[in-house]
């Protein structure tokens, strides 16, 4: 076909149409959404004076670094816990028979479900100092006094890892289902101990899942918002809520979108280390 | 058999795990029944205060009402915008139509709060925000990518030679899509549109940006709620909101069920 040489490839005249249809979201998309990006990211190299003035902060202010370090304690306390967690979950399901699998498995999509919100309210009502969970320590007689489990890191990192405890187990799930298990068989017949043959066997056959469940994880929790701010109680500001703070209360719009740049270019970066070694479409569910 | 051996304990604990994951939020139901004025337990008996409170409530209906709507509004857009999109870059099939799919995800990605200041500046400037239609643009673009990924699934098991067939016996582009492609690909659009449309019901970031006086959808309202004061009142929103997305969710299962299995 001639026409390939001077024109792009995927405009084959035959194609038209379909280009027309793709237009619509394509427009949306980039009207709407990237351009709304871009504005934040030139907001932050020009407001208030065009420069890099903004980004010094990352390294200058105190307020800044710490807002940082609380980030990157939280995400990655909750990617350890979730992973740990998540891992046991997935193991336990790739030996189930199909009926517990089933219902394991709805256990674990029904809170993907329910709106983050809800659930943080949920938490808050549950860990409260007259909520349930420390009623019943004390009702038990294993506290005198209620133990502050909300407003707090704790309470974070419990409703963090909430959130991200089903992203792990998909990940890891998937990963474990490719994995044909008479190799673990074939190590024990072979003398192994039954830890051995996890050990040597299987758990490095799960490398991929646990990369790819730890990146999700991470990436996820660095942009959190609603879960630190409720369960957090305004005293442990991670990077999303101080964006916010920010915009809403100083009008430090410099600050703000530098910020909420370097979180993004944080996140599209590891997505796309990320994808060097698998299938990232697959993890948004493709 | 492809299965292997878990022992008793790393499957209890797995158990304990998924109890962990699935009930929490329903401690939301009893306390909505509480006889207390804060959040607790029913202390000595059930009580219906809290939840004649939200039914006589003025400003909860209304949350409900804008919550819905802009909800339906959003997820029609992003269904027909979507599901083109995707069937466009299905039969493209190119490394730029590829670009495009992999772009449409951005916004699943991209941390919301991010956008929220994108989006609130534009509004600023195009006079939008506390509009509706502000509000339901920022809904649809975030949705569509529910949509394309749904969509991409399911036209992922149609041959491409049904529609060259349909072409070739001379159907227009705009017959082939409405005779040949979209009827086999219907699970793959109404799954992309429950999402969507429990994306619209929850998103909560960009509402609280470009919402104005004028918008409190059920999530900001509950948002400013538990900010505000902890008024068991939002227990029982938290409940009835629980059962809707239980209802939604159930329609999906339905919906897969129905589906044949790849």
């Amino acid at each position: 076909m001639p026409s390939q040489s001077n024109a792009p490839a995927g405009w084959r005249p035959r194609h038209g149409a379909y280009w027309l249809i793709i237009l619509p979201a394509l427009a949306m998309l980039v009207f709407l959404y990237l351009v709304p990006l871009a504005d934040v990211l030139v907001t932050s190299i020009t407001d208030p004076k065009p420069g890099l003035d903004n980004y010094l902060l990352l390294f200058t202010s105190t307020s800044v670094q710490k807002t940082l370090l609380t980030t990157l304690r939280i995400a990655a306390l909750t990617t350890f816990v979730a992973l740990l967690l998540g891992y046991v979950v997935a193991y336990a399901m790739r030996a189930a028979n199909s009926s517990q699998q089933r219902l394991m498995l709805f256990c674990v999509l029904l809170p993907f479900w329910i709106s983050v919100l809800v659930r943080s309210f949920a938490w808050i009502a549950l860990l409260s100092s007259r909520g349930p969970v420390n009623a019943g320590l004390m009702a038990w007689g294993l506290i005198d006094e209620p133990l502050p489990l909300v407003r707090n890191e704790t309470g974070v990192l419990i409703g963090m890892v909430h959130v991200m405890l089903p992203y792990a187990v998909l990940t890891l799930y998937a990963n474990m289902r490719g994995i044909d298990v008479r190799l673990v068989a074939a190590a024990r017949s072979l003398g192994a101990s039954r830890f051995q043959a996890f050990r040597m066997v299987f758990l490095p056959l799960t490398r991929p899942g646990l990369i790819g469940a730890g990146t999700l994880v991470f990436i996820l929790s660095l942009g959190f918002y609603v879960t630190p701010a409720l369960l957090g109680g305004g005293k442990v500001l991670m990077i999303a809520e101080y964006v916010a703070v920010q915009i809403n209360d100083t009008l430090r719009w410099g600050l703000g979108t530098m910020l909420a740049t370097t979180l993004m270019l944080s996140v599209l970066a590891a997505l796309w280390a990320l994808s060097r070694v698998l299938d990232v479409k697959r993890l948004f569910g493709a | 058999m492809n299965r292997h051996h878990a022992t008793g304990i790393v499957t209890a604990f797995a158990w304990m795990v998924l109890g962990f994951l699935a009930l929490p939020a329903f401690a939301v139901v009893p306390i909505s029944f509480t006889d207390t004025r804060y959040l607790a337990m029913p202390d000595e008996h059930w009580s219906l205060q809290h939840w004649r409170a939200f039914l006589s409530s003025r400003e909860w209906h209304d949350s409900i009402w804008q919550s819905l709507w802009i909800a339906c509004v959003s997820t029609l857009g992003a269904v027909v915008a979507g599901t083109l999109c995707a069937i466009g870059c299905w039969r493209v099939s190119s490394r730029w139509s590829e670009r495009v799919r992999t772009a449409m995800i951005l916004p699943m990605a991209v941390p919301t709060i991010v956008y929220a200041l994108g989006i609130y500046r534009l509004y600023v400037d195009l006079d939008l925000v506390g509009s509706a239609i502000g509000i339901v643009f920022a809904h649809t673009v975030t949705g569509l990518p529910y949509v394309v990924l749904t969509v991409s699934a399911s036209l992922a098991n149609i041959d491409p030679r049904l529609e060259q067939a349909a072409r070739g016996l001379g159907a227009s582009v705009g017959q082939t899509l409405r005779w040949v492609i979209v009827p086999n690909v219907v699970p793959g659009i109404l799954s992309g549109a429950i999402f969507a449309f429990i994306h619209s019901w929850d998103e909560l970031i960009v509402v609280i940006f470009i919402g104005g006086r004028a918008f409190f959808t059920l999530p900001r309202r509950m948002w400013d709620g538990i900010n505000d004061n902890l008024d068991p009142v939002i227990a029982v929103v938290a409940t009835a909101m629980i059962l809707f997305t239980l209802l939604v969710l159930s329609a999906e299962l339905a919906l897969r069920a129905r589906r044949p299995r790849s």
